[in-house]
């Protein structure tokens, strides 16, 4: 009895990740979901710009490569084209928290009934490690040499905390994907978020701290203690909104 | 009987899935070398893995399908 | 609909939208061109459609490249600073090879310019629409009518293209109130069979995308994207002519400069002046045939328009340089009064005398 095998909504193409880059299991959790919910035949995924620009060749099901940053913009008028599709973003942190920031907080605040998958990895991977808006105090890249100075470019954007001030989003939750147990957790994050769009609830974001070995110029497995030992104190993993949940508080 | 499967020409040798394997039964191969240039992850002893699929879960290539 | 109705430009363009079967609009607020954004703010929802007010322009277009992947007609509208912005959707769209019809409602630049009506994004519309090469259809009204009609064909343009259309209009077209007969019939429908709908597990996933990081696959989506450019050079081109047949000035001018030139034109007649006019419609693709036939037979060209002079070098170039093309212009949301263009007749007329 196969017990673990790959998802059919994952293409069978070998991605173009670095060894050890997580968004391979991202990417593998999202299908995964997808299978489980028998939606990939109505399913319709955008892609950003950054590392995942290429994530169109990774899912089987109906897929949109959007300009830098504007994908859920772009999964707003795919939804509201068509209201039965199931529209998903997936964006990393220099597309959905920095160009991208508009439309994020736009989508979220309308409550629009999309998903959206946020890998937050601390750096610009694509372009080759330039400092990112979740780039950590201190941490050195590219464009931070000397290790990102507070005064001079300010503070890292914690996206779960700021979109959670909006009366606009269903379900903002943030996970790791640095562990088995993570993982897991990651994976019930995605299918809730994906669940809550079948259901009509709206805005659902599930954020991922991934790694980057290649630019944090560690080893994978390196990179994934990284993440507990400065990733998750700095963005601590939870939920930060989920309104149904809520409900009965009367919390809205 | 448990069971690993590799498809082993796609695998990067990251090594994540032999970090997590808790009878540490994987290694990355020393004479091996696949068609992307790595060394790819090998099994050393089929009949004690638990099928727990600890090493697929962390795989971002999804290279192994786990029997049991 | 077959009787007239009196209504403003930007409204009857805002029907013709929906009757063209455009059930999906995207917009950001900006002056001259809110009354298409009113209108259907009330029409949308009374008809099961979408009106939302988006929170940029940039966000605007993407919500419009979403819907056009999704296969259906889709509209935005903005006025010049705001097309600026959606340059780079314009760019994606164009890359991506999607259909959607984009509204510039001109107003004064550069920069903030003023709210008064220009034809100074001439450049940006018919050259410079974002990076990349491409192009876009653009159909310049001059009356309330065409505000409608040239709507209805700018969908069915974009839908047979695979591209975007836009309407270059000004704010005296949108403001003016005239009566008009909007009577069009079923919406055509042009099949999609790239749109992202869904595989319905029944065929192989569809990508919507403008990223072909192989420089000789990138070559060849362009060499496509030409031949059918080329195409649209060949079948598409619309202009006007009027008191061509005897002319020896020939005026071009489009939009509310070509409604001051026709005033103009009359006056001349009456002094004796033998002068017509050729009025582009489509800007892109720009009438260059009539306008080299002219060349033989007229003595000058007068370009009028409401910029520094823009149009005035797709004339040149159409012409081969065989006549003078000379400028008539105001600019700053100023439009040229029919003595102004008068006078530039005369002068004309009186050359080589």
């Amino acid at each position: 009895m196969i017990v673990f095998d790959k998802p059919k909504s994952l293409a069978d193409v070998s991605m173009h990740y670095c060894p050890g880059c997580t968004h391979g299991i991202v990417h593998r959790l999202v299908a995964e979901v997808i299978d489980e919910l028998g939606i990939e035949g109505i399913t319709v995924g955008v892609a950003p710009v950054g590392c995942s620009v290429m994530a169109y060749n990774y899912f089987n099901c109906d897929m949109v490569e959007a300009a830098h940053g504007r994908a859920p913009a772009v999964a707003t008028g795919l939804k509201r084209a068509n209201p039965d599709s199931i529209v998903f973003t997936y964006q990393g942190d220099g597309d959905l928290a920095s160009i991208g920031t508009a439309e994020t907080v736009h989508s979220a605040a309308r409550n629009e009934n999309i998903t959206i998958i946020f890998i937050n990895n601390a750096i610009y991977g694509m372009t080759g490690g330039q400092m990112a808006p979740t780039s950590l105090p201190g941490q050195v890249t590219q464009t931070s040499p000397y290790g990102r100075d507070t005064s001079h470019c300010g503070f890292p954007v914690k996206v779960c905390e700021m979109l959670s001030q909006l009366d606009g989003p269903e379900y903002l939750e943030r996970v790791a994907v640095n562990s088995v147990k993570n993982v897991r957790n990651a994976k019930k994050a995605i299918r809730k978020a994906f669940e809550n769009q079948i259901a009509g609830k709206g805005f659902s974001l599930v954020e991922v701290i991934s790694s980057c070995p290649t630019n944090w110029g560690m080893t994978p497995q390196k990179a994934l203690e990284w993440i507990d030992e400065k990733m998750i104190p700095y963005y601590p993993l939870g939920v930060y909104k989920d309104r149904s949940a809520n409900k009965e508080g009367g919390n809205g | 009987m448990a069971k690993l499967t590799f498809k082993t020409d796609l695998c990067k040798g990251c090594g994540l899935c032999v970090s997590v394997c808790p009878k540490h039964l994987l290694i990355l191969s020393k004479d091996k070398i696949n068609q992307k240039g790595h060394h790819p992850v090998e099994i050393t002893d089929q009949s004690a893995c638990i099928a727990c699929a600890f090493c697929a879960t962390m795989c971002p290539d999804c290279i192994i399908t786990v029997e049991k | 609909m077959t009787d007239k109705v009196l209504m403003k430009g930007n409204e009857a363009l805002a029907e013709a939208a929906i009757m063209a079967g455009c059930r999906h609009y995207f917009g950001y607020p900006i002056t001259p061109q809110t009354e298409v954004a009113a209108y259907l703010a009330k029409r949308m929802p009374k008809i099961g459609g979408t009106f939302l007010q988006a929170e940029s322009e940039i966000a605007a277009i993407n919500m419009v490249y979403g819907v056009a992947a999704a296969g259906l007609r889709v509209l935005t509208s903005s006025s010049s600073p705001g097309i600026a912005l959606k340059s780079e959707g314009l760019s994606y769209l164009a890359g991506a090879d999607l259909p959607a019809v984009i509204i510039n409602v001109q107003r004064g630049g550069p920069g903030l310019g003023g709210i008064q009506p220009s034809q100074s994004d001439y450049f940006q519309a018919t050259k410079a629409g974002g990076h990349g090469d491409f192009r876009m259809i653009v159909l310049a009204p001059n009356s309330v009518q065409e505000m409608a009609d040239l709507t209805v064909k700018a969908f069915d343009l974009a839908d047979q293209y695979r591209m975007t259309a836009m309407i270059l209009a000004d704010g005296t077209m949108g403001q003016m109130m005239e009566p008009v007969s909007l009577n069009y019939g079923e919406p055509k429908k042009i099949e999609k069979p790239w749109a992202v709908t869904g595989t319905k597990c029944l065929r192989k996933h569809n990508v919507v995308n403008s990223l072909f990081l192989v420089p000789d696959e990138l070559e060849q989506f362009n060499f496509a994207r030409y031949e059918r450019y080329k195409q649209i050079e060949e079948n598409e081109v619309m202009y006007e002519e009027y008191m061509m047949d005897d002319a020896e000035i020939c005026i071009v001018a489009f939009g509310i400069a070509a409604r001051v030139s026709k005033n103009a034109i009359s006056e001349a007649r009456k002094q004796g002046i033998k002068v017509g006019m050729i009025r582009p419609i489509t800007l892109w693709p720009f009438p260059k045939a009539p306008m080299l036939k002219a060349a033989d037979k007229v003595k000058e060209f007068i370009c009028v328009e409401m910029s520094m002079g823009q149009m005035i070098e797709d004339v040149e170039l159409a012409v081969r340089c065989k006549k003078p093309v000379t400028l008539c212009n105001r600019v700053g949301g100023m439009i040229p009064s029919p003595e102004q263009v008068l006078a530039s007749i005369v002068e004309a007329s009186k050359k080589g005398e």
